[in-house]
């Protein structure tokens, strides 16, 4: 008993000399983890798969071009033109592909730029604390007063609409919930100990937000990072689907809903489509993360 | 009290801040205005004259300071300007055109909070008494699709399945209310868009909803009730609920709030004749004086459904309510 | 069959030991993780007679409280009774209906938690919540309830009887929510209360009066009881019968006098291994740090620490007791730069060190290390031990490559851990292990002074031993200086040279251990030593008898 009570169970295993470790397997254990994950979320991680897939080999897998006339418009779903024509009888399956290209392609690149600003930004509130926090937290305070969409709404109005200018608008008004999130999780962590024992070690500022701090937030960060992507990428469809996002004749699935609207009136569904593209996607990524803050809320107690 | 009374003004002063500062943000705005715009606006009627004339009418000849100062006291006197749009025609101010819109808004967003709060605060209230059921697992799964949807989404599938040839066919798939309808007609009118923005609120308060009480649940209290042998109705009525309802009132001001963005596209689906369709046909048309009205009505009710929410939750807190 | 007949007073009065009251036979219980059960209760076997006071004692992760919990028919959520029996009073209370447990709970079995703080709803005041379950049985009035809550208030000694109830938790103190807390389970008279812990958050001073007023009141209704704690001078001076338990399973039972006279299993010595420990008392060298007239504030608030003047030498610790509040902690943070004093200055090897940490180079930093309390917060969760080690070994001495694992393997075996641990992340270790690793990493900087604060009291006895041995030796090694911040006097007579008494900011004793511990002493120290729980179950009934004719040592604790 005694010291060694614990230390004779140490002892007891052959001991592989330290160069010989053996290192983890991550790609084993992410298996591993993608085994014993719900079919919920095994659902979701095989619609982001496919959406990247189509998104990226959209010119092979779509059978026309994204603002080819094929034929007349509003053509009915048929062999010849698989879901029907729009409007002005361009495919709409192969329009459908290139929008996994277009809206979601905008919208990763929105919450990517979100990310890196608001991130970046929290991080140093939260270890800078004094006014650069307060300086910053009052900004954001002030912009997160008015919701996302008007805010959105009256800077179009201001600067008109047009792909970057969407983007850049996204960015930054997204951005503010990312501080306060990267804030509040990095402030968690910066009063743990651990931090402190690198303070006191000597570690500089970079070092400490690299190697302390970036490591435990990222499960937290990594899970908004999908539930923010699902907001913009739903307030973007929402602008475009109002006719300030995405101009023609670019394919995207907002503008798409918008321009095939008179259709559901009479009772075809086609409009629905674009629609669910949406839906599905925002499902998908919401059950991996759903999955995800689980997995990772349960491995810390 | 009086500490109560203290932080609840501390909080009033600070909803009047930011008051404050959202109108400025809004105001800033203009000035961001790119080269041109009076040209881009004018169109075809653009000469110098008719140019120079516009600068000087949106005031691009006095500082900026001198500018907010006439906004901001036209907008306390019910003045927000004059709408660019009908410049060409006969003069419309703005109020005039705001007031019977934000009105219908209201009743938009009345009707939905009417049938959205206690639909989603009772299924919160179940999901979290029967947790980890199958009622529990099947309505997470339901709220957390209908949050992935889009709002327009929601939207259509309402309009198939209840105003196209489709399915069913008893509801209007627009809402055009005019401003003398009866009560009856502008229910009829706004049921779907109702229903819509139902569906789309109710997930999200009813997930807050669940948590907030499964939160209360969990604390040592609870169970140091249940061990007191209190029934479980009194533990919920005695024990849970004077400790739950100061989330529960955030997360149903939370999500009133959310019912703002909400209904710019809703009513734009539907053609509803409210405040968030005009601010979306004034961006189109850059009407910026329109656009900013709007904005700063929506702003300030978003504020004040937040401020609200702070409140009640203070005046319901106990730490508070009997200080040390 | 109620209790309300029973005599309300004189000690004694009651039915006579003998029948029994409680008996749970084999008793098994699973806890869900990962939605796999496991065992936390293998078959355990305990009976309660009528009147008696039973100590169930363990260390964390024993089940414990899963037991006393189980003695009311209760398993917490993502627990479940899987087998075995629990008969109260004759009735089976794993076959009654929800309904017939629920009325027994409050009224004839009732339960003190560890936490009043958190177990006292903040919404409600502590009157509405003493009488809520006689209410519910409403055999009183609200008055007749309310009167004989004040009663109880009073025999439980609280300040102010007549008003304390009118009070909402927040507003009243620990030690007093936790006799409010006895209050609220005696109202119904109940045949048994299961005691979880009720003084573990408690300073010393503090818990010798919640255990006073427990102890008389139980004896006072003759109400049967199960004392839950971790603690075995604290459940010598309760219990007439103990029971020891370990992974679920019984250890040993016996009456209180025999098993501290005689201890049966290894284990069961093991649980006061601390209190043999004791290092032979050294004389003092030069000094490697002098604290000098300290004064700091944390903000413009209140002052933390007053004129604190300490000296470590070389090759010795320091030990630095107080309660909370006293401002030890505080202490470290001025040494460590971490809070720059408001007057007074740090002087390390005969030179004044920079108040702030900024301000001091990497070669000062070195040389004095810190170990935290909580080796879970202290310990990166995403980085494995080589990195935690190897980080200040390449920080401080630029060593890299072979040269650092070398290092390394080194430090695992000074701290008497293999080094095939290295690979491992904090979340797979124990929590001696981490401790252990944390000293590695403090050593790894090779300091000449070491900060220890509260390093043992998170963990358990036996794991404490084996952490202060490890500290005593590595300091016979390498010659470091200790100063070592403690609530616990026991880990001070195990391993300090010196002592440092503090209250409220202020240094009211310091000197060597022997003479600080031996008296006569200050009123504080007094106190304070006094306070803690010996061994001998008569410890408790002498210090009243003594504290009865010197009330004066009770002021400085009274809160």
């Amino acid at each position: 008993m005694t010291a060694t009570h614990e230390a004779a169970s140490v002892t007891a295993k052959a001991a592989p000399s330290i160069s010989q470790r053996r290192r983890r397997s991550k790609l084993g254990n992410a298996w591993r983890g993608f085994v014993k994950a719900p079919t919920s979320a095994k659902f979701g991680m095989l619609i982001i798969a496919l959406y990247v897939i189509a998104a990226i080999f959209a010119p092979i897998i779509a059978p026309h071009g994204q603002a080819e006339v094929i034929g007349p418009g509003y053509q009915p779903w048929s062999w010849q033109y698989f879901m029907g024509t729009d409007q002005l009888g361009r495919d709409l399956f192969s329009r459908l592909i290139y929008g996994a290209r277009n809206t979601v392609g905008v919208a990763f690149l929105t919450t990517m730029l979100s990310f890196a600003l608001g991130g970046s930004l929290g991080l140093l509130a939260a270890i800078a604390k004094g006014w650069t926090d307060q300086i910053l937290s009052r900004i954001v305070d002030a912009l997160m007063a008015i919701p996302v969409l008007i805010f959105a709404l009256l800077l179009l109005s201001i600067f008109g609409t047009s792909v970057i200018k969407m983007v850049l608008v996204m960015a930054v008004l997204d951005s503010t919930r990312v501080f306060r999130l990267t804030r509040a999780v990095s402030q968690s962590i910066v009063v743990m100990d651990y931090v402190e024992a690198a303070r006191l070690r000597g570690e500089k500022l970079p070092w400490i937000m690299r190697r302390e701090i970036l490591p435990n937030i990222m499960a937290p960060l990594v899970a908004e990072f999908g539930l923010r992507f699902c907001f913009v990428f739903l307030t973007i469809s929402a602008l475009s689907f109002l006719g300030l996002g995405l101009q023609p004749p670019t394919a995207d699935w907002g503008s798409m809903v918008y321009e095939n609207k008179m259709l559901i009136t009479v009772g075809r569904l086609t409009p629905l489509l674009p629609a669910g593209a949406i839906a599905l996607l925002t499902v998908g990524v919401n059950f991996v993360v759903d999955w995800f803050l689980h997995k990772t809320s349960g491995l810390k107690e | 009290m009086n500490a109560v009374l203290k932080i609840v003004l501390q909080r009033l002063g600070l909803g009047l801040i930011t008051l404050f500062v959202v109108s400025v943000i809004i105001f800033v705005a203009i000035l961001m205005l790119p080269g041109g715009f009076a040209e881009a606006i004018l169109g075809q009627a653009a000469t110098p004259e008719t140019v120079a004339a516009f600068n000087k009418e949106i005031g691009l000849d006095q500082p900026a300071i001198v500018r907010y100062a006439y906004w901001i006291a036209g907008v306390f006197q019910g003045d927000f300007g004059t709408s660019y749009a009908s410049r060409v025609g006969y003069r419309r101010e703005v109020a005039d055109i705001l007031a019977p819109r934000a009105f219908n808004t209201l009743f938009l967003a009345g009707m939905t909070a009417l049938i959205a709060v206690p639909l989603s605060v009772g299924l919160g209230l179940l999901a979290a008494l029967y947790r980890n059921t199958w009622f529990d697992r099947g309505i997470n799964m339901i709220s957390l699709v209908s949050i992935s949807f889009p709002e327009f989404f929601i939207a259509y599938i309402a309009i198939v399945l209840l105003a196209s040839p489709a399915f069913l066919n008893i509801l209007p798939s627009l809402a055009k209310v005019d401003d003398d309808a009866s009560l009856g007609e502008r229910i009829y009118r706004c049921a779907l868009p109702a229903i819509t923005m139902t569906l789309v609120i109710v997930a999200h308060m009813m997930r807050m909803t669940r948590a907030a009480i499964i939160n209360v649940l969990a604390s040592p209290y609870v169970e140091m009730a249940r061990l007191k042998g209190a029934k479980p109705w009194q533990i919920i009525v005695r024990h849970a609920l004077p400790n739950a309802w100061a989330p529960i009132v955030t997360v149903i001001a939370l999500n009133l709030a959310y019912l703002i963005v909400g209904v710019v596209v809703v009513e734009f689906v539907f053609t509803y004749p409210g405040m968030g369709k005009m601010m979306v046909d004034a961006v189109t048309s850059r009407d910026v004086p329109v656009v900013q009205a709007c904005a700063l009505v929506f702003a300030a009710t978003y504020i004040l459904l937040n401020l609200i929410a702070d409140v009640l939750g203070i005046v319901t807190n106990p730490r508070l309510l009997h200080p040390k | 069959m109620n209790d309300n007949a029973r005599p309300s007073g004189a000690a004694g009065s009651g039915r006579t030991k003998g029948d029994v009251l409680l008996e749970i036979r084999d008793l098994k219980i699973e806890g869900e993780s990962d939605e796999v059960w496991r065992p936390i209760i293998k078959g355990v076997d305990l009976t309660l007679k009528r009147g008696e006071v039973l100590g169930l004692i363990g260390e964390s992760g024993a089940g414990k409280s899963t037991m006393g919990l189980a003695a009311m028919g209760y398993a917490r959520a993502g627990c479940r009774i899987s087998g075995g029996g629990v008969v109260f009073d004759g009735i089976d209370l794993l076959a009654a209906s929800i309904e017939e447990r629920r009325r027994l709970r409050g009224t004839r079995i009732a339960y003190v938690a560890q936490s009043a703080a958190a177990s006292f709803n903040p919404a409600h005041q502590l009157m509405d919540q003493t009488i809520e379950t006689e209410m519910r049985q409403g055999k009183r009035s609200r008055t007749e309830a309310e009167k004989d809550a004040i009663e109880l208030y009073r025999r439980l000694r609280l300040p102010n009887p007549q008003e304390i109830g009118f009070r909402y938790p927040h507003q009243v103190s620990g030690g007093q929510l936790q006799r409010a807390m006895t209050a609220m389970a005696m109202t119904c008279r109940p045949d048994l209360i299961i005691f979880d812990e009720p003084t573990t958050a408690l300073d010393v001073t503090t818990q010798v009066e919640v255990l006073a007023a427990i102890r008389d009141i139980v004896e006072q209704f003759h109400t049967a009881a199960i004392y839950i704690t971790h603690d075995l001078a604290v459940v010598a001076q309760m219990a007439d019968r103990i029971k020891v338990l370990r992974y679920g399973q019984s250890v040993e039972e016996a009456p209180t006098r025999e098993m501290l006279a005689s201890p049966r299993e290894e284990y069961t010595k093991s649980l006061w291994s601390v209190r043999k420990l004791g290092k032979q008392e050294q004389a003092a060298g030069e000094a490697v740090l002098q604290v000098k007239n300290v004064t700091a504030a944390y903000g413009n608030a209140v002052r933390v620490l007053a004129d604190v003047t300490v000296t470590v030498p070389r090759g010795r610790t320091v030990a630095v007791v107080g309660e909370s509040g006293s401002g030890k902690s505080t202490l470290a943070r001025v040494i460590t730069g971490l809070l720059p004093p408001s007057a007074g200055e740090i002087v390390f090897n005969g030179k004044v060190l920079p108040p702030a940490l900024k301000d001091r180079d990497a070669e000062t930093l070195r040389r004095i290390q810190m170990i935290y309390q909580m080796p879970d917060t202290a310990l990166n969760p995403r980085q494995t031990v080589y990195e935690v080690i190897g980080r200040p070994i390449e920080f401080y001495r630029g060593l890299t490559g072979a040269k650092k694992e070398a290092r390394i393997t080194e430090l695992m075996n000074l701290i008497e851990m293999d080094d095939s641990y290295v690979d491992r992340f904090p979340g797979e270790l124990s929590g001696g292990q981490k401790q252990r690793i944390c000293i590695a990493r403090a050593l790894a900087a090779e300091p000449e002074l070491i900060i220890c604060d509260e390093v043992t009291s998170a963990l358990d006895q036996i794991v404490q031993e084996g952490i202060l041995q490890l500290l005593m030796r590595l300091q016979r090694e390498l010659n470091v200086s200790y100063l070592f911040i403690t609530h616990d006097i026991a880990t001070v007579r195990a391993i300090s040279d010196e002592i440092v008494v503090m209250y409220q900011g202020r240094v009211v004793q310091q000197g060597p251990k022997t003479q600080v511990l031996s008296p006569p002493h200050p009123p504080y120290t007094e106190l304070l030593l006094s306070s803690v729980p010996e061994m001998d179950p008569d410890w408790l009934t002498n210090l009243l008898a003594r504290r009865k004719v010197q009330p004066a040592a009770m002021k400085a604790g009274d809160r």
